[in-house]
């Protein structure tokens, strides 16, 4: 099956590649031919007019919640990856707090077997501890074997230092992240960031200290034991100044942002909306730009949505009781356009960056390449289109998301891996 | 400064400028004023040997108490009765909540038998807000968590009103667990609408962090609160909640917190000390000072179910 990408921009800053107006040929799903195509290239071929839209590596969300096994009514493997998909993902990792966790063999084992098939490449992040409990250390070799790229006890941090450190120990003999969900236990469990609105929504408060304590311990500790750790979820000001520092010494830590981190304060909570309750929580504007001071000078390596689904009766509820998350996948990109590049923060190869290179990178996972015999991992990017969004028009199973309704500018407008194709709204094999 | 709360519809004929009372915090000046001075009208009604009016004849008024509390409801309940409306409990325990109905269905079902009006408590802030869009019967907050108790500052406001002649200008000082209590901010909110100056007084552990971005002075030593200050108003701890891990011990509390009538002596000061009851004596308020200020106590009681009268006639107008 041939497919032509006719009049294209190709950029991928790891390749060192920008070249504008040319097509691609695209042929048994890789990359037959990049430039000027002649007439028998382009015959029996189905060609995508895309009128200069933008050709980067797939995209890569590298912290998404499927909810299998456990929850299949909010999330499944598939539909995770349909709504990754839509999104402009080709790539995406899953975190290991499903039900059981994703502490075996067979749990991995499963997830792969799910997305087999998928357009969308799924990489299973395995829990740090046994049941991510924090007591005992999960089988880390076993889970690598079967396909784990990271260890994490998300949800939670791990639970002890000790924990911590014997995790980072073993973890480094894979040279595999630990990715830690940064938050103190003894201070969590409130609704809402600590701030002056905690007070106005009588809300029970969860200090920004909370996380900044944790990141804290881990960059010691990554230092004492010559491991690496990744934030997951950075939101606070005093935490990416600490790993701006920490990263100045040498120290090998990462972190990811999500991109309602990047978008929203705690001023939203004011609606009591139980979409906009998540953890780590909304922030204050003077987190939002650290945030962002931190996506610009690269002391946030990524963005990754931290997608949560919940079914409607889980969000239909008091906002203290309401579980935290929301989903992300399909708004991400539209955000990230809409917020860093449109206002100039960051350039389109620093895009491509955060939101392909670098999570690679983080979870040493083979870099797609836009060039001739290469498979073609792709994500069509349409950087001025401004749509909005429709959560009844998403492919996740859930619509738990405050986005709903927002203007945004910039989308992914297909995603093409393995020989297969989403565009315009349907998958086909090419 | 624009109103947070939905369903508002300026109306000519409306006397107040929501049809729900979900806080103090978006309440004009104009709109208290006229609450207290009809709170005045009926705090007469209750002196009379019939205290009845038939105001809300006709008028269906849910008490939607998640929360346990007798004071509150009774007042409420009372209020209603004196009104001539026909005032239903719905209690938690034995009721379909405790067969794991959602608050949503438990809203939809009581809207479905056509009321009127719901009064509601909950421990969770912001279930008020969550009923204006699950219900059309105006939505009066008895207490929401730890964000807003309106009704109580309503009278907490009358009485010192009634007593001393007048809010504005006052020195008012909230004693106590601040941080948890929708009494202080409700209270709070109000009396700086009202131009009062505002400040709280309690243990460091129990004043929410950013407070004084709200204008309001800390006082940390209950002595300097109650020199500085011309009322009182001196919450519960509440013992029975979290509030016994903000501070070491109710020995500390008493011994450093709590107001005597040795405190009140060396502090010479002719002070008007409200509480929102019950009192735990020995503990905030000694014994001899709870029996001292007892009048002025049983007398927010009394203002409480006329102050309640007159926002339930307010808003019961306003349908």
């Amino acid at each position: 099956m041939k497919l032509v990408l006719k009049n294209v921009n190709v950029l991928n800053p790891h390749q060192n590649v920008n070249v504008k107006n040319v097509n691609i040929l695209i042929e048994d799903g890789k990359f037959k031919n990049i430039g000027e195509l002649t007439n028998a290239e382009m015959k029996d071929a189905k060609v995508l007019e895309l009128d200069g839209k933008y050709i980067v590596p797939g995209f890569f969300d590298m912290h998404v919640h499927l909810r299998e096994p456990g929850r299949e009514d909010e999330e499944t493997v598939v539909t995770g990856c349909n709504a990754a998909a839509n999104g402009g993902f080709t790539g995406i990792a899953c975190m290991p707090n499903t039900d059981p966790a994703i502490d075996s063999a067979e749990v991995v084992t499963l997830i792969k077997k799910e997305s087999a098939n998928h357009l969308v490449d799924v990489y299973p992040v395995g829990a740090a501890t046994v049941g991510r409990k924090g007591e005992v250390l999960s089988p880390m070799a076993e889970l690598k074997d079967a396909g784990v790229v990271g260890f994490s006890d998300d949800g939670t941090a791990i639970k002890t230092a000790s924990i911590l450190k014997r995790s980072l120990e073993y973890a480094k003999m894979f040279n595999l992240p630990i990715i830690e969900h940064c938050e103190d236990e003894s201070l969590a469990g409130g609704a809402m960031n600590e701030s002056i609105n905690s007070t106005l929504l009588g809300l029970p408060p969860i200090p920004s200290v909370a996380e900044d304590l944790i990141v804290m311990r881990d960059i010691l500790m990554v230092e004492y034991t010559d491991s690496k750790i990744h934030i997951a979820h950075i939101s606070s000001k005093k935490s990416v100044e600490m790993v701006r520092e920490a990263k100045k010494k040498g120290i090998k830590v990462s972190a990811e942002v999500a991109p309602h981190h990047f978008t929203l304060t705690d001023d939203a909570v004011k609606t009591y909306d139980t979409n906009v309750k998540m953890n780590p929580p909304l922030r204050t504007k003077e987190d939002v730009s650290e945030i962002i001071a931190g996506l610009k000078d690269g002391t946030i390596d990524c963005i990754a949505s931290d997608h949560a689904p919940h079914s409607i009766e889980e969000k239909e509820m008091e906002f203290e009781y309401a579980p935290n998350g929301i989903i992300g996948l399909e708004t991400e990109i539209g955000l990230a356009l809409t917020e860093l590049y449109h206002k100039k923060i960051l350039s389109l190869e620093q895009m491509i960056e955060k939101l392909a290179i670098n999570p690679r990178k983080i979870l040493n996972i083979p870099m797609p390449e836009i060039k001739e015999g290469a498979i073609a991992n792709l994500t069509i990017l349409d950087v001025g289109v401004v749509w909005t969004v429709e959560k009844k028009k998403f492919l996740s199973k859930s619509s738990n998301t405050p986005f709903d309704k927002k203007l945004l500018t910039g989308k992914s407008i297909g995603v093409i891996n393995k020989g297969i194709m989403y565009f315009d709204s349907s998958f086909s094999k090419i | 400064m624009p109103s947070i709360l939905l369903n508002q519809k300026r109306n000519r004929n409306m006397p107040l400028s929501s049809r729900h009372l979900l806080g103090m915090r978006d309440v004009p000046k104009e709109d208290i004023q006229l609450i207290l001075d009809t709170a005045t009208t009926f705090r007469e009604i209750l002196e009379r040997p019939i205290k009845k009016v038939p105001t809300l004849q006709g008028k269906t008024v849910v008490n939607l108490f998640y929360e346990s509390s007798t004071r509150t409801r009774i007042s409420f309940e009372l209020a209603e009765k004196r009104l001539s409306a026909d005032s239903i409990n719905f209690a938690i325990s034995g009721s379909s909540v405790s067969k794991g109905e959602t608050l949503k269905d438990t809203v939809k079902n009581i809207e479905a038998m056509k009321v009127d009006m719901i009064v509601v408590r909950h421990a969770a802030a912001g279930v008020p807000l969550m009923l204006t869009k699950l219900s059309e019967s105006n939505i009066i907050n008895a207490g929401d968590g730890i964000h807003e108790h309106p009704t109580q500052a309503l009278l907490d406001m009358y009485s010192i009103r009634e007593k001393l002649g007048k809010i504005e200008g006052l020195k008012i000082c909230m004693v106590g667990d601040v941080a948890h209590s929708r009494v202080a901010l409700s209270n709070i909110y109000g009396l700086k609408t009202m131009g009062a100056k505002v400040s709280v007084c309690g243990p460091s552990t129990m004043i929410p962090k950013y407070l004084e971005e709200l204008g309001v002075k800390v006082i940390l030593n209950i002595d300097e609160a109650i020199k500085e200050n011309d009322v009182l108003n001196v919450l519960r701890i509440q013992l029975e909640r979290k509030a016994r891990e903000y501070f070491p011990s109710i020995r500390e509390y008493a011994k450093y917190f709590g107001i005597d009538q040795a405190r009140l002596e060396k502090n010479g000061k002719d002070i008007l000390i409200l509480h929102p009851g019950p009192i735990n004596r020995g503990v905030e308020l000694s014994s001899d000072v709870a029996d001292g200020i007892s009048q002025i106590i049983l007398r927010q009681v009394t203002n409480g179910v006329a102050v309640r009268m007159a926002v339930l006639y307010l808003l019961g107008t306003l349908n």
